[in-house]
């Protein structure tokens, strides 16, 4: 019940609680892009030979791209000649330990909520923390490089385990994947790389919040995760971002391999800036995440509550290769005042009896647009192929739109897809149920909501999802009169 | 770039063809559709064909159907067929007027109908643009509506098709048969009939159209449908397509309706070697109710898609869709149902559902059932499901000492009923249940 309590007082901030500045000496590239640019951020960074002939690689095919334009998705073009690719606060070369952390830094992220030296001892979480594009401080190294583990930056594991990198890294998401996929495999300046040997299991949640903070700066995060045959790791994101005028793109990839009986778990929270009342502002996130469960009898699920950004276009997709592989998705996504959402999923079924489940949750309220977008596609090979998909949409207010396009694609007979989808308002008997057990108004609706994002909730690790449940509230506050 | 210019050759053909073809249509060419025609070919310019990078046609690629050139059906073909030719080839368990066309062209002779009530007509295109051009220009809007190639290449080409118009307050006591006898023993021919079917106010009317293989040869069916259904009107609108598997079958059906109205358009697909429906509904006004019911039998190598749109752009509503699909072989089946519920449409109440079969383990179904909802207070869903006969069901039922193919038949037909119990007229639902009997029992499932 104090839960709710809070989820109430945290109600009446009506701005967007997270938007501040901090004033910390930038690193930066100059705005623009070119190949110099490009050997600028891989000099920067100390990156081998190797790294920046790939990087120069993708920029020479993404010249070659054209800018995809979505259907049910508008804003301005983005100026991709007016952007800063680089930017890193200023620090020691190496950290031994948090008193050399710049204590700017430090402030933000006790604003932000994750203090890192109560973090160490809470929960048992290791942050790999990622402000404006750069690792700043890593916990918890030692613990997990005894179990033989390795969390840190991609930067670092670019120097450190150039053979994993190489091996793995694009092999997921190949630069010539799509246009923002090209774009980050040139520029990416930095993410997290986390690699789980055989028969491990990770002791705790891996987690890193990112952080766009300088003026202007798209932030291109590379995440991969290796998980070796019989381990099991579950890594969390979360984000949020300063209030700011220009919009700011934001085109991450993240890629995940699943190797024999290896389970991944990754959970978003995203709450970056999703622009003004009027529509004015906010990041535009375009995002590339695929798992690969190459795998026999591997697993990988994926979570998402997405309640921020202007427009956010994403679809956590699975490669379900391995005989046996299972593949989840489970999404709240929540749009107000003029957000965009076009999010949704692939499923790829390719090995035999491998199984996918969908569960998407779509609120649009405001004048925002919200779309469901998926694919299942079950390959000739796939014997035995199982689907279940479920979008189910919930609208407030006459202004909003809910959207469903799903793709079903089935060429193996013994395949069984599932598909279902609806759409519908908050009642007005729940509503009145509720005010007649003297609960206002705004808390029934919160609490209806909650209920419909329920089954999605339950899969998100615990804090995370205390953390969702009061961010869906202060994201649809006011929408419901 | 090869298949751009095979689609641009394939235009040019057709825009190149029409001069000849308008030169050709003598009395007709002064009627107040020679204007539409030509525009309907500058807009094929405009438009051409649609390769499988437009969206609408993601999962159908026409260029089979480019690679062949078919020549407009001549009008003045002398065609000597008998009614007992054709008897087979009717739907005879009920009775009804009946027209017939033979490439998409009236034939006198072999059509019958009579004892209408008056006012209401029940005719051939090509005759009314000829002697009464006014009772159908009144209608002009509905032809005004190109919105695809092949819609356009209709327009250009058509010279004939069924046309009923039923006035306020008026019943047709029997169902309007329409047989569509195509195919041409010597060319490879294009048929493009086109069909308009007006209700009245507090009217009703029950329209079947079957479309047969007439001939050996290669040919194309491209039909275009206007509908325009008013207040408190009522039409049923049935098809069964049952061509030659080497056609190639499209058709549009445009239907308005206004306030209280209902239409219900049953869609029986068993032929046709690359079949296209594209059934859309716009509703003008409120408490309007539109059913889509579609069954599509798939074998051999056919490719069968089913683009359906309802468009909710007023209150209170209603929306059914039930499409159903049994697909063999290497038969491809495709899919695409989209509701679109408008800003101002609240209360609408719209349900959509695809389930398809597959037995075979070469047959392949592509389905994608859209939701676009701008309202909020409205009830929408859509299903879909694909997968084999329920192993369960078949184990009980082989059990009872029924063998493995009546055992699949069963099965089969008792999914294909949902369908074919929504049928009205009784005679026809038997002859249909008794097609897919055959069909199965014809495919050795």
């Amino acid at each position: 019940m104090s839960e709710d309590m809070k989820v109430v007082e945290d109600l009446t901030q009506s701005e967007y609680k997270w938007g501040f500045v901090t004033d910390i000496d930038a690193d930066e590239a100059p705005k623009g892009l070119n190949e110099d640019i490009i050997r600028f951020i891989s000099a920067k960074k100390n990156e081998p030979e190797w790294m920046t002939e790939w990087r120069l690689k993708a920029y020479r095919h993404w010249l070659k791209m054209v800018e995809p334009s979505w259907h049910n998705v508008k804003y301005p073009k983005v100026n991709f000649q007016d952007i800063k690719y680089y930017s890193a606060p200023k620090r020691k070369p190496q950290l031994e330990s948090l008193d050399e952390v710049d204590p700017e830094l430090l402030k933000t992220f006790e604003k932000l909520g994750i203090p890192l030296e109560e973090q160490k001892r809470l929960a048992g979480v290791a942050v790999d923390a990622v402000f404006d594009s750069v690792s700043v401080a890593t916990t918890f190294k030692e613990t997990l490089a005894e179990k033989g583990i390795i969390f840190c930056s991609i930067s670092e594991a670019i120097r450190n385990h150039p053979d994993l990198v190489k091996k793995y890294l694009g092999s997921v998401v190949p630069y010539t994947d799509n246009f923002y996929a090209a774009l980050n495999s040139a520029v990416f300046s930095d993410g997290s790389f986390v690699y789980i040997p055989n028969g491990v299991r990770c002791p705790m949640e891996l987690s890193t919040y990112f952080r766009i903070n300088a003026m202007d700066t798209g932030q291109f995060e590379r995440t991969l995760i290796i998980a070796e045959d019989n381990s099991y790791v579950s890594y969390l994101e979360g984000c949020t971002a300063p209030m700011r005028d220009e919009n700011q793109l934001h085109a991450a990839v993240v890629e995940l391999v699943a190797l024999d009986n290896a389970e991944i778990k990754y959970s978003t929270v995203q709450n970056w800036y999703p622009g003004d009342k009027n529509g004015k502002g906010g990041i535009y996130n375009f995002v590339t995440k695929r798992g690969a469960c190459r795998g026999k009898s591997s697993k990988i699920s994926w979570t998402q509550v997405e309640t921020g950004s202007a427009i956010t276009w994403k679809y956590p997709s699975c490669i379900l290769q391995g005989d046996n592989s299972v593949g989840e998705f489970y999404s709240v996504a929540v749009t107000n005042n003029f957000q965009q959402a076009d999010t949704g999923t692939k499923m790829v079924h390719i090995g035999k009896n491998t199984r996918s489940t969908i569960v998407s949750k779509g609120i649009s309220a405001g004048r925002s647009n919200n779309s469901y977008r998926g694919l299942v596609k079950v390959l000739k090979g796939a014997d035995g192929a199982r689907n279940f998909s479920q979008c189910d949409s919930m609208l407030m207010g006459d202004k909003c739109g809910a959207h469903t396009f799903p793709y079903i694609e089935v060429d193996n007979d013994s395949a069984m897809v599932e598909h279902e989808a609806t759409t519908s308002k908050v009642g007005e008997d729940q509503i009145f149920y509720l005010n007649q057990r003297g609960i206002s108004t705004e808390d029934a609706v919160n609490l209806i909501v909650n209920g419909f994002c329920k089954e999605v909730f339950n899969e998100l690790p615990m804090e995370f999802a205390v953390e969702a449940q009061k961010l869906l509230a202060i994201s649809l506050e006011g929408s419901v009169g | 770039m090869a298949i751009n210019k095979e689609f641009e050759s394939a235009k040019n053909w057709y825009i190149n063809n029409y001069k000849e073809f308008s030169a050709g249509l003598n009395g007709l060419s002064k009627s107040f559709f020679t204007p539409l025609r030509e525009n309907a070919i500058k807009d094929l310019g405009k438009l051409g064909f649609p390769t499988t990078k437009n969206e609408e046609w993601r999962y159908t690629n026409i260029s089979p159907l480019l690679k062949n050139n078919f020549i407009p059906a001549a009008a003045s073909r002398e065609i000597s067929l008998h009614f007992e030719d054709i008897k087979n080839k009717l739907f005879t368990g009920f009775e009804h007027h009946l027209l017939v066309f033979i490439n998409g062209i009236f034939s006198e002779e072999l059509s019958s109908v009579s004892n209408i009530p008056s006012g209401v007509i029940v005719d051939s295109f090509g005759k009314l643009l000829r002697n009464n051009p006014e009772v159908i220009e009144k209608y002009i809007d509905n032809f005004n509506n190109v919105q695809t190639a092949f819609d356009a290449l209709n327009t250009a080409y058509t010279t004939d098709g069924l046309v009923v118009i039923v006035p306020d307050g008026k019943v047709i006591d029997k169902p309007v048969q329409a047989l569509y006898l195509n195919g041409d023993d010597e060319n490879n021919v294009l048929i493009s009939p086109r069909n308009l079917v007006i209700v009245g106010k507090n009217s009703h009317a029950s329209v079947v159209t079957v479309y047969e293989p007439g001939a050996e040869q290669k040919y194309f069916t491209n039909i275009t449908t206007n509908i325009f259904v008013d207040e408190n009107g009522n039409l049923d609108l049935y098809k069964i397509q049952n061509e030659s598997e080497d056609s190639y079958h499209i058709e549009k059906v445009d239907a308005v309706q206004n306030k209280q109205s209902v239409f219900s358009h049953y869609n029986i697909l068993f032929g046709g070697g690359l079949v296209r429906n594209d059934i859309n509904t716009a509703m003008n006004d409120e408490f309007i109710e539109t059913n889509y019911y579609g069954l599509y039998l798939g074998n051999n190598k056919q490719h069968i898609d089913n683009h359906t749109f309802v468009d909710h752009a007023m209150p209170n509503c209603v929306s059914n869709e039930l499409y159903k699909g049994i697909l063999d072989d290497k038969a491809h089946g495709v899919f695409n149902g989209k509701i679109m519920v408008r800003k101002d449409a609240q209360k609408t109440n719209a349900y959509q559902s695809n389930k398809t079969v597959l037995l075979s383990k070469e047959a392949t179904i592509d389905t994608k059932p859209q939701l676009e909802i701008f309202a909020d207070d409205v009830k929408c869903s859509h299903g879909a499901t694909i997968g084999h006969l329920d192993d369960e069901a078949y184990f009980y039922i082989r059990s009872r000492g029924i063998p493995a193919e009546l055992a699949k038949s069963i099965l089969i037909r008792a999914f294909a009923n949902d369908v074919v119990e929504k049928i009205k007229i009784d005679g026809l639902k038997e002859q249909i249940n008794h097609l897919i009997f055959e069909h199965l029992h014809r495919i050795e499932i």
